[in-house]
């Protein structure tokens, strides 16, 4: 198997000592199948048992080892070393604060996924003995895509507007109660509209894009964020342009 | 433990040199000091054409001439560049499902085009350059 070494600059910042962060140049010996987590794995087991940075599953499905590669929020686990050349920076994902090393404070985050409720509000109650809710699968489709994400936060690291704006609901979150929105079993979209169609919410969003060009999964948080646009508006029109109008 | 973390500042200024993506999405953003200069225009010309056909055709003269061409060909640039960065990204914001599955994009912005150019035509027909 090809070997080759790979040259890493590391964001450190210990907090018991470091008045702030600073680069940290590593020189590791990969394989030619590595990706960026594997190199840092390297560094952690046989050079700097200090290194500190998250991940898990190693597979793009936990969401943990997000990171900025060379100023790119990427997936560490999904960063293959041979598409780089020369020095790889890596550094601690953008727009949230550093806790120690590569790993960020992600409480913010947490916070306004929990604000969104994501989760299956059922409109009318009914009993158990009633059976499942039941769902076909274009009902499936209309919200599947949003569905496939994985927290990672990388699309709040590309936001310029959340980097702006830190009160802003961000990408994920109301990319999340969109989907819940769509989905034919839910009834808690008047609950999600009054977190989401806020200022803090969508209307803070002014449509970079840069969200969807990063995530990982395909899950275009710019596209839901838009459709929350275009729902909250008619929502508006109904109210004050047709009195009496159902919602 | 004590825990100290640390907050990277952000330049509230010149963020959008971070990177070509937040470039791109400004210089369509900048189109709209360009959009709302011409609407001015055309408010002044509909001002001036309440006055009268003397006042109007006096303001007609004034923005005739080489500057004002060069001045509008930019307004126009911009306005053109402000429509295509915005029909492209349509199909985000207006997904068509059809069954289990979604129009393809393509379509949808294809349409935004047709319209662009029926209505270009009309206003053209209705002005009598056609
Ligand atoms: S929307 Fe995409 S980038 Fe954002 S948290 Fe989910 S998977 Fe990650
Ligand atoms: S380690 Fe789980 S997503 Fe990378």
């Amino acid at each position: 198997m090809n070997e080759r070494m790979i040259h890493l600059e590391v964001l450190r910042y210990d907090p018991q000592v470091d008045g702030e962060p600073h680069f940290q140049r590593y020189e590791v010996p990969c394989k030619e199948e590595w990706v960026v987590l594997d190199a840092l794995n390297a560094i952690k087991e046989s050079i700097d048992p200090t290194l500190n940075y998250r991940w898990s599953c190693h597979m793009a499905v936990c969401g943990s080892c997000g990171m900025m590669i060379n100023g790119e929020p990427r997936l560490s686990c999904h960063a293959f070393l041979r598409d780089f050349e020369g020095v790889i920076r890596v550094e601690p994902l953008a727009n949230f604060p550093i806790e120690r090393d590569l790993v960020t404070v992600a409480d913010d985050f947490i916070d306004k996924l929990k604000r969104v409720k994501p989760y299956l509000i059922p409109g009318e109650n009914k009993p158990i003995a009633d059976g499942e809710y039941r769902q076909t699968p274009a009902q499936l489709m209309k919200y599947r895509h949003f569905s496939m994400c994985i927290n990672c936060m990388l699309c709040y690291a590309a936001c310029p507007q959340y980097a702006l704006q830190p009160l802003f609901l961000g990408p994920a979150a109301i990319t999340l109660a969109h989907r819940y929105n769509l989905d034919s079993r839910d009834g808690g979209r008047e609950e999600r509209q009054q977190v989401i169609a806020t200022n803090e919410g969508v209307w803070e969003c002014s449509f970079v894009g840069a969200c969807s060009e990063v995530c990982p999964k395909a899950v275009d948080p710019a596209g839901a964020l838009q459709q929350v646009k275009v729902a909250s508006t008619l929502d508006w029109f109904r109210e004050h342009l047709l009195p009496g109008a159902a919602k | 433990m004590s825990r100290r973390p640390f907050v990277r500042p952000v330049s509230r200024t010149h963020w959008y040199f971070k990177h070509p993506r937040y470039l791109r999405y400004m210089s369509r953003e900048v189109t709209c000091v360009f959009i709302g200069a011409f609407a001015l225009l055309l408010l002044c010309a509909v001002e001036r054409l309440s006055e009268g056909q003397a006042a109007y055709e006096s303001f007609l003269a004034a923005i005739t001439g080489p500057w004002s061409t060069l001045g509008l060909s930019v307004v126009w640039i911009f306005a053109v560049h402000n429509a295509i960065s915005w029909f492209n990204v349509t199909p985000k914001a207006l997904p068509v499902q059809i069954g289990e599955g979604f129009l393809p994009g393509r379509f949808i912005v294809a349409a935004h085009y047709a319209a662009w150019i029926l209505i270009s035509l009309a206003v053209l027909f209705f002005a009598g350059v056609l």
